[in-house]
């Protein structure tokens, strides 16, 4: 697959690709010195760009499409993933995954969004954009873990639930409302992460939990920025200052106490690294399993509504 | 030369006028019936010849639905913060303000208790004309502490949602609140406390996805609006037009998450009964 390249990456991979040629050419030739001299100019570089991201930068990187996906952690960071299908009332949507598997010691049910590497697994997976059924199917893989007494972990990255006739007829709402009110309920723990994009109601759908997680450069909030720019400016030019005004990254969603943590990519992002990545996350939920795990289940009911509760600001 | 030339222009305007002078007469803008206002108001904002559902606030469904003088209102001056300090082509607070000036609200839904035929229950009902009925932080603790009232007192719930979804200038926040209310609904739920959801025209988006939906009893008034996505998104994802009464409540009656579509005339006594039933 050819690579993607965002453009503030450009600088960066056009530096590399010498340094690449450089060092391929240091066998014949004695240019150790001017192979230091670009290396060093290449982490200044990175360390600079990667510094001070505006929000726009962090959703394209969000939406990069090398980016690692759900099915991507689990294969790298669970054994024993069995994959389990279908909301058993109309039909497997392919746009949300989910199965029992083991992180190390943990037996877990992992369930996500599931996006496509290209046009045709785009086309399989409706782009990450669940109909009701995926809310369904991820509803009843809960229930499920709750009846074998196994945490929920769900990975949330999906641009809306998907905006089609036949997803209003059987009743895209009520899938997603009914989500909100059954995992409110839930006697297992639930971590949520956000691992890229975070849009509205279509990833919220699956993200009540203990402990609501994003990676760095993801994003998480009530609408996309090309759709707030053409609601609040009219016009599709403004996503730029909408991402600005929504505050939707992982930094910004930490101060308004959204998430609880932000977990680190490597530099450049999650696609850039795969395994790394994985394993990062890999040690992050390992952590915070075994925290959860200690809590008794009417506690954790109690915590969790507080938590949510105590979302939002006001005046009286 | 002139002396045949028309004096006034416009006599015979082609286009027929929608709206009648401020006064004592609406038009109806199904069948152009014209009524009078007490007619109207008698009618509980219903066309007394198509029977066209007049979109009305709260302060008259209070008084469409509730027994006189019941209604205690809880936390009527709460006001939104602006946690994003939010600004699109103007300040977030300055919104508000305008809002507030001009509707007379302090935000999009109002809060309380009162009475229906004698059942006391905890009613919320939001407002259209407060930015689109749109949810923030404010909807979403005021919602939240009605459901809490309702446990507290173990009285039934009923909310009646008019609204366009959750409101963008508080961002993710506002999209939380979908959480905050479920998650109190649910506690609710699991107390056996009744809790019905009464839709009415507009209800779209995080509201639908959220409380609107989640009523033992789930109802909505004739023709309302009712989906998740807008119809305008939903033309330009599909790229094709929407078959005739798509997302109204008849159409999403028919889908089988409604379980009736009640007149506003009836709204009241069709409450009245549920409410002998489970409380």
């Amino acid at each position: 697959m050819a690579k993607t390249l965002l453009e503030f990456e450009k600088p960066i991979v056009e530096l590399e690709e010498k340094l690449v040629e450089m060092r391929n050419l240091s066998s014949t030739l004695n240019i150790d010195e001017e192979i230091r001299v670009i290396e060093e100019k290449v982490k200044m570089l990175k360390e600079t760009v990667y510094k001070d991201l505006t929000r726009w930068q962090r959703v394209q990187l969000a939406r990069h499409p090398e980016r690692p996906y759900t099915l991507d952690y689990i294969y790298l960071m669970t054994h024993d993933f069995i994959e389990l299908h279908g909301d058993r009332k109309y039909k497997d949507d392919k746009a949300i995954v989910g199965g029992f598997a083991k992180i190390d010691e943990f037996n877990v049910m992992i369930i996500g969004h599931q996006k496509g590497r290209d046009t045709k697994s785009n086309v399989y997976r409706n782009f990450g954009m669940p109909n009701p059924e995926g809310y369904r199917k991820a509803l009843r893989l809960m229930k499920l873990a709750e009846k074998f007494n196994i945490p929920i972990i769900t990975f949330l990255d999906t641009p809306g639930a998907y905006p089609g006739i036949e997803a209003e007829e059987r009743g895209q709402a009520e899938a997603i409302a009914r989500n909100l009110l059954e995992m409110s309920l839930l006697k297992v723990p639930i971590i949520v992460v956000v691992i890229g994009e975070g849009a509205s109601g279509g990833a919220l759908g699956i993200g009540m939990g203990d402990r609501v997680l994003m990676l760095e450069n993801t994003w998480y909030s009530v609408i996309s920025p090309e759709s707030c720019s053409s609601i609040l400016w009219r016009s599709w030019d403004y996503k730029e200052q909408a991402a600005e005004a929504l505050k939707l990254t992982s930094e910004d969603l930490l101060k308004l106490k959204v998430v609880d943590r932000v977990v680190a990519e490597p530099l450049g992002g999650a696609h850039k690294n795969h395994e790394e990545m994985a394993l990062t996350l890999k040690s992050v939920l390992k952590e915070e399993l075994s925290q959860l795990l200690k809590i008794k289940p009417e506690k954790l009911l109690e915590n969790r509504i507080e938590k949510f509760g105590a979302m939002g600001e006001f005046n009286e | 030369m002139a002396w045949f030339k028309r004096a006034k222009k416009n006599i015979m305007d082609d286009t027929p006028r929608k709206d009648l002078p401020e006064g004592l007469w609406e038009k109806c803008p199904e069948c152009e019936e014209i009524i009078h206002k007490r007619q109207l108001e008698a009618n509980c904002w219903t066309c007394i010849k198509c029977s066209h559902h007049f979109r009305i606030g709260s302060e008259e469904y209070i008084s469409v639905l509730l027994d006189k003088d019941s209604f205690r209102e809880m936390d009527k001056k709460m006001r939104s913060a602006d946690p994003l300090d939010f600004t699109d082509s103007k300040p977030y607070p300055a919104r508000i303000k305008d809002s507030i000036k001009k509707s007379g609200l302090f935000d999009a839904v109002r809060t309380g208790t009162g009475k229906i035929n004698g059942h006391p229950v905890a009613l919320a009902c939001m407002d259209f004309k407060f930015i689109g009925g749109s949810m923030g932080s404010v909807v979403g603790e005021k919602i939240s502490r009605l459901v809490d009232k309702g446990i507290k007192d173990k009285i039934p719930v009923i909310i009646i949602s008019q609204s366009g979804g959750a409101r963008m200038m508080e961002g993710v926040l506002s999209l939380m609140q979908m959480a905050k209310t479920s998650t109190r609904l649910a506690k609710l739920s699991s107390l056996n406390i009744p809790y019905i959801s009464i839709m009415t025209d507009p209800t779209t988006g995080g509201i639908t996805a959220s409380y609107a939906m989640l009523g033992d009893i789930n109802l909505a008034e004739p023709g309302a609006l009712i989906g998740f996505a807008g119809p305008r998104v939903i033309k330009q994802t599909i790229g094709r037009d929407l078959p005739p009464g798509f997302q109204t409540a008849e159409f999403i009656l028919e889908h089988g998450f409604l379980d009736k579509v009640v007149h506003r005339k009836e709204l009241r006594d069709t409450l009245s009964k549920l409410l002998d039933f489970m409380s």
